[in-house]
């Protein structure tokens, strides 16, 4: 009978060095449950006195098994299991699987959906990295910005709420659209997020960026370069900090994009600093971007008329036989996807977030594969702590932006 | 009853010390932070101004376990975090409090599979479910509220 | 772009006799496991693809060769997507580790190795990632059960309720 055990100090003999089996180092453990890892994070740290020599992470404590779950449902109903992986970013993640089933079915999306796509996906951008501001200063010990940036998101989780009727957990994008139009307080509610917001972010700036704590404690803290990036497949915030003008968003759209004109906010310094100014940059992008979203939002359908693979509109059920057979099929069996394996990407807060689907020619997906960004971001860990200071692990986790569920699906 | 109307003005009141002791431990219950998954999200959006949870006494969350006494177990825990959480509420010291929020502290949840434990009453014995996924914070509200309820109506025999 | 990853295919075609699959636009190679770990130094060298995105597997039950790693490839500067196929046999699967080439590899082979089984020659930390340290198994090969648990309805609650560990004080 297996206990669960997670790994001990034996095991990890090879990573840690000879000053550390000796006992001239100490082999701490920053445990799965710590207020300053964001989630369920194992981190062994070896130190001498307060100098880090290494930190080791070790993940697996939320593992859920979404990948063999999502074998055993059919592909509209494994849709639901996407939510919860990365659960800052669930819309992005829904995002990425429809496009991929879109793709693997070639289904055709019209345009008003996928203006209505943009406008979520980078409204939960913006969620997201206002949970990381919040989180960040409540790490370092700026208590006010937590406060303030749950206060926004509130008015963001309305609009979701407005939507779709969940306030994190939506499954509002399916394959072939979304679930159902916007309601009509949907563009006030945005506008009015639009108007408010820039003086917001200009608050948060006014409290950390010129904070002389702040920088003390961010600047030249976790440092990484640009080849070790390269190495380590590290995209996002991470890669921008260090200089790279890369994002998923203008190099391989998708969704409608390039009709879209923002900028990639990019900084040279590849510290803690440059990421921190790089997600603040982005969110004003974001808001641009759905500035232009909204005033160019198509009319038309939401949803696909392929209706071997959406469903019909319920008002439709009681007149049309074809309709309730659709219905009928495609709630019970599920439609079926070609033979063959494709891979999608998107640009989710923390980087590229990529799904590789494989169908067999039967209603369920044969192997759904996450790439999530979290994990390979998170490798670098040990790479961005060497010589630094034991306070300055908190900072350094806080910066790489992982969410757990994100890491160990 | 005579005291009360000879002593009324000298801010003395006769209770149970069952009612007193209840009181206090319901007013201020100190939670662990235990935050897995996406409940955690949730909570800390209980714990923030809109819904504050500190008007109910929750003001500090304790990253330890041996000064907290109410254990939110939010999201879904895993069978490789299975001992750590029971290792974790072994170290809180009595009286203590479990409230499973969520679907999947709950039952599972949407998860049914070999790696999330159906429900983290199999691990802990467990004082309120809350149920959502993940549940409002007026739900969580509505959760600490039975507790308080539970707790207010805690007999003598039991911790004494 | 595309003609960048035309001359991939030719340079691997060429090289290492990589027969080549189109889907929906998508090109995927496949190679055998032995020339694995010089095709992927060409890639970063010669042809420019320096990001290695992506390190998964497919179990096909019944058939011979039962797994199928995958890997993902992107070229920054020349914005290209090319994916891997290596064949791996039912019986001992083997493979040699790329993490010498893209250190990056590291933590997605232990993954692999963590939930299909297969094993990686050379790799410097071969330890499960993300099942427990003592677990049996790997779950995500066919043959694995799902762990799928009875739900605890009201018509079967008594029956469940005497079987279902329950935590105590």
């Amino acid at each position: 009978m297996t206990e669960n055990r997670s790994t001990n100090f034996e095991e990890l003999r090879h990573l840690l060095s000879d000053r550390a089996v000796s006992g001239e180092t100490v082999v701490l453990n920053m445990g799965p449950q710590h207020p300053a890892t964001h989630g369920v994070l194992r981190v062994l740290i070896e130190l001498d006195g307060e100098t880090l020599v290494n930190a080791i992470p070790d993940i697996g404590f939320l593992h859920t098994g979404v990948e063999k779950e999502i074998e055993n449902k059919t592909y509209q109903k494994s849709e639901v299991l996407t939510d919860r992986l990365d659960y800052m970013n669930p819309i992005g993640n829904n995002l990425a699987y429809c496009l991929a089933v879109e793709k693997l079915v070639e289904l055709d999306v019209p345009p008003r959906a996928q203006a209505i796509r943009v406008i979520l996906a980078e409204l939960t951008r913006l969620s997201s990295h206002l949970l990381w501001l919040g989180t960040t200063g409540l790490d370092l010990g700026a208590i006010s910005p937590f406060l303030y940036t749950m206060r926004e998101r509130e008015a963001l989780l309305d609009i979701f709420e407005l939507c779709s009727g969940a306030r994190m957990m939506t499954t509002y994008i399916r394959p072939g659209g979304v679930w159902r139009d916007v309601p009509g307080e949907f563009e006030g509610a945005v506008k009015n997020i639009l108007a408010t917001f820039p003086k917001r972010i200009d608050e948060y700036e006014r409290l950390l960026t010129k904070n002389i704590l702040f920088l003390d404690r961010t600047s030249k803290i976790g440092l990484i370069t640009t080849e070790d990036c390269y190495h380590y497949g590290i995209t996002g915030p991470v890669l921008r900090a260090t200089g790279i003008k890369h994002d998923l968003r203008k190099a391989q759209p998708y969704s409608g994009y390039e009709q879209y004109d923002f900028d990639i906010p990019t900084e040279t310094t590849g510290d803690v600093l440059g990421r921190y100014r790089v997600r603040v940059a982005e969110m004003r992008q974001s808001l641009r971007i759905v500035d232009q979203a909204l005033k160019q939002m198509p009319g038309g359908p939401v949803n696909s008329s392929n209706r071997k693979f959406v469903p019909p509109p319920r008002s439709e059920l009681g007149e049309s036989m074809e309709a309730l057979i659709h219905h009928f099929k495609l709630w019970t069996e599920g439609f079926p996807a070609p033979k063959g394996s494709v891979y999608v990407a998107v640009e989710s807060p923390r980087g590229e977030l990529g799904v590789f689907l494989e169908g067999d020619g039967g209603p369920k997906p044969y192997r759904c594969h996450y790439r999530t960004p979290s994990f390979a971001n998170l490798q670098t860990l040990p790479l961005m702590v060497k010589g630094r200071f034991m306070a300055d692990i908190v900072a350094i986790i806080a910066s790489i932006d992982i969410v757990l569920g994100d890491c160990d699906r | 009853m005579g005291i009360e109307q000879k002593a009324g003005n000298l801010g003395i009141v006769t209770t149970t010390l069952e009612d007193v002791v209840n009181w206090s431990r319901y007013n201020s219950m100190w939670p662990m932070l235990f935050g897995l998954a996406c409940c955690a999200i949730e909570m800390m959006s209980t714990q923030a101004s809109s819904y504050d949870l500190s008007r109910f006494g929750m003001e500090l969350n304790r990253a330890s376990p041996r000064q907290a006494d109410l254990m939110f177990v939010a999201g879904r825990v895993t069978r490789k975090m299975a001992p750590v959480l029971r290792q974790l509420y072994d170290q809180m010291p009595a009286p203590k409090w479990v409230i499973a929020m969520g679907d999947c502290a709950s039952c599972g949840g949407v998860f049914n599979n070999y790696a999330v434990v159906q429900g983290v009453d199999e691990i802990v014995p467990v004082d309120v479910y809350v149920a959502g996924c993940p549940p409002r914070p007026e739900a969580l509200i509505h959760g600490v509220m039975a507790l308080h309820e539970k707790v207010r109506h805690e007999k003598l025999a039991k911790w004494a | 772009m595309n003609d960048h990853i035309q001359r991939a295919v030719r340079v691997l075609s060429e090289r290492f006799k990589a027969e080549k699959r189109e889907f929906r636009e998508q090109v995927t190679l496949v190679l055998t496991p032995e020339t694995l770990n010089e095709a992927v130094r060409v890639l970063r060298d010669e042809l420019n693809f320096n990001m290695m995105m992506d390190v998964t597997a497919v179990d096909y039950l019944g058939e011979e060769p039962r797994f199928n790693v995958v890997y993902q490839f992107y070229s920054l500067e020349k914005n290209a997507r090319l994916s891997l196929r290596v064949p791996v046999e039912s019986l001992n699967p083997h493979l040699k580790t790329i993490e010498d080439v893209f250190p990056g590899a590291n933590w997605y082979e232990r993954e692999v190795m963590d939930m299909f089984g297969i094993i990686f020659d050379g790799h410097s930390d071969p330890r499960r990632i993300i099942m427990p340290a003592d677990w049996q198994g790997h779950p995500l090969r066919k043959d694995y059960p799902l762990g799928y648990e009875e739900v605890q309805f009201t018509f079967n609650f008594d029956e469940i309720d005497l079987r279902k560990p329950k935590g105590k004080e």
